[in-house]
């Protein structure tokens, strides 16, 4: 079996399971947001009607609650949620909560890393699509919908139809101008926006040996844009070191055997690997940077759970280092932690010194809600991971996705700009 | 939940593919919790201009499609976030059916939640329905779908048809095997190293 597999089987008490297999699973942990969150108390209203107890959850210690989209509120509505989101933690136990405004708070998909909420060998789901960002940790992690949260709070449990798995062998290393950005993005573009649809997207091979955590998040984060299910890299130790550092024990790690299943196995050359953008309205409408379109960009956006780690601030920081933007720049560490460190660190001086602006954590512009929505006709280069159309504002702007150099190169330039190619 | 057993109308063509939940419903909309009234806001930035009257050519402010309750779209239908409100404002608008080639993952799964019926169905046969006029019948039960001219036969997971048929969604199916699921429990062996 795949280590997808043998998560699936441990999960659902199986010794086997083969990809098309349903199986009830138990779950490890579960989360949900202030979007997912509400949607889910709506459930629990019309499940109460219907005469279901909803009295208690099924374990509100594998719960944990991020308030990500709308925060710093920017209405009425959005400021009623949280409360709303508080009283529903409050009433049934559940103690992490982060909050905007009272310490480590910030995207969710960053706090499950940040924090060590999820462990390799988990089953982890959460009322978010992006939720398959963990299964860089060598976990099984993917989004529900509010119904299926909801059920998961219930009964910890939850059914899947065990994924079949493509496999992308990175050889050797990125070069230092490549992100794991590119390399999804490069990936997307090859198999397309469903090439990886209810299908395991698994990276490995001695590219992804070499590649920091974080990189490993950035890859799955993306395997949504491919339609996957979910996105796993093989738990090694840098994952055990990287999660002891934040106060996780008892780490297991659970691999594939040596005679694992692949559906399909994809090579790819590190060395080979170019910085790439995706152009609007799609993640799969790739282009090489040096063959982008000539566009004058009115925005260079750096944020969200894709693009706003720690090391993607660092790269961006290498970039604007002693050089000023030329376009708005706006710069949003994913959590608190995230922003803490790049303020020790001097990266938030060197991003204000460049002339960009630096806000909170909050998942919004990448979801068009607030913060720096674009206008009608603007342009923005964006380390996000979304580019349909109106995704990051008005219906008629438009958003190039690209990795934290690119963006930060681009800042400086106007231009869609390969980070080589300053001087 | 409403069952879903059978339907017939004239089908809407949205000759679109990937049309993803932003598209369905742009996210100014994601704060609103309550189930109904999502429809006013389905497909809104292709249904409306800026000064929010409705746009013309845009199919859905057609007049003939006014009772069609059958979408019939493109390729990877549902893509994007996994906002249960897309398929809410599906259903608040009236449609009951989807059928494309393709679907996303999530937004598949959440339509059998919320009473509606997705449909998947070889590329030729869904370009084929998009030129239908008249009203075709979709009949769950029988797994059918019935044009003027033929009769197209569709599948489907018969745990989720019974869900539709039956208007069960998951967690009240489920409790009503509460103990039979706590017999089970008890025997399972989990292994504990693998």
């Amino acid at each position: 079996m795949n280590i997808t597999e043998k998560i699936l089987a441990r999960a659902s008490g199986r010794p086997r399971v083969t990809p098309g297999d349903v199986i009830f699973a138990n779950v490890d942990k579960v989360m949900m947001h202030d979007v997912s969150g509400p949607g889910v108390i709506k459930v629990f209203d019309k499940l109460k009607k219907q005469g279901v107890n909803v009295d208690k959850l099924w374990d509100p210690t594998k719960v944990w609650v991020a308030e990500d989209h709308f925060v710093p509120s920017p209405d009425k509505v959005s400021a009623e949620n949280i409360v709303k989101l508080s009283n529903f933690t409050k009433n049934y136990g559940i103690e992490k909560h982060f909050k905007y405004g009272m310490g480590q708070y910030g995207i969710c998909h960053t706090l499950s890393h940040e924090e060590a909420l999820v462990l390799p060998g988990d089953v982890y789901v959460g009322g978010d699509s992006h939720t398959n960002t963990t299964g860089a940790l060598g976990s099984f992690a993917c989004g529900l919908g509010h119904t299926d949260v909801a059920y998961v709070l219930l009964n910890g449990k939850i059914w899947f139809k065990v994924p079949e798995t493509l496999y992308f062998k990175l050889n050797g290393k990125l070069p230092e101008h490549v992100m794991a950005k590119d390399f999804i993005l490069k990936i997307i573009g090859d198999i397309s926006t469903e090439g990886g649809a209810y299908k395991t997207m698994q990276f490995g091979g001695s590219g992804i040996n070499e590649m920091s955590v974080e990189s490993r998040l950035t890859l799955c984060n993306m395997t949504t844009e491919a339609g996957a299910k979910n996105g796993i890299v093989e738990p090694d130790q840098k994952v055990i070191d990287y999660l002891t550092s934040r106060g996780a024990t008892n780490i297991s790690l659970v691999v594939g055997d040596d005679d694992a299943e692949y559906e399909k196995i994809y090579e790819y050359e590190g060395s080979e690997m170019e910085p790439i953008v995706a152009k609007p309205f799609s993640p799969e409408n790739i282009s090489i940077v040096r063959e982008a379109p000539s566009v004058e960009l009115d925005k260079s956006y750096i944020g969200s759970c894709t693009g706003a780690k720690y090391e993607d601030l660092q790269a961006a920081a290498k970039i604007l280092k002693g050089r000023k933007v030329k376009i708005r720049t706006e710069i949003l560490p994913a959590s608190i932690s995230i922003y803490k460190r790049a303020m020790e660190n001097g990266l938030l001086k060197i991003f204000l010194d460049a002339g960009a602006t630096v806000g909170p954590p909050t998942c919004g512009a990448c979801c068009g809600a607030h913060m720096g929505v674009l206008a009608k006709d603007e342009i923005c280069i964006s380390t996000t991971n979304r580019n349909f159309p109106g995704r990051m504002g008005h219906v008629d702007s438009q958003t190039y996705l690209s990795s934290p150099l690119v963006a930060a190169a681009s800042a400086v330039t106007g231009k869609i700009t390969d980070p080589r190619d300053l001087n | 939940m409403q069952s879903f057993k059978k339907i017939k109308t004239i089908i809407t063509p949205l000759d679109k593919v990937n049309v993803d939940t932003d598209q369905i419903v742009p996210k100014q909309f994601l704060k609103l919790v309550q189930k109904s009234g999502f429809g006013k806001f389905l497909f809104y930035n292709w249904r409306y201009d800026d000064q929010e009257h409705l746009k013309s050519d845009f199919i859905l402010n057609d007049p003939t499609y006014k009772n069609s309750k059958i979408l019939v779209a493109g390729d990877n239908f549902g893509c994007g976030s996994s906002r249960e409100h897309a398929v809410w404002a599906l259903q608040d608008y009236g449609f009951s059916v989807i059928i494309a080639p393709s679907f996303a993952d999530i937004f598949y799964s959440n339509c059998f939640k919320n009473g509606i019926l997705p449909i998947m169905l070889d590329d030729k046969i869904v370009e084929k329905l998009q030129q239908e006029t008249g009203e075709i019948e979709v009949d769950l039960e029988n797994q059918i779908i019935k044009t003027i001219s033929e009769k197209i036969s569709f599948d489907i997971d018969s745990h989720k048809k019974k869900i539709l048929l039956e208007g069960l969604d998951d967690i009240s199916q489920t409790l009503l095997y509460e103990k039979e699921i706590s017999e089970f429990e008890k025997h399972s062996k989990i292994p504990s190293v693998l």
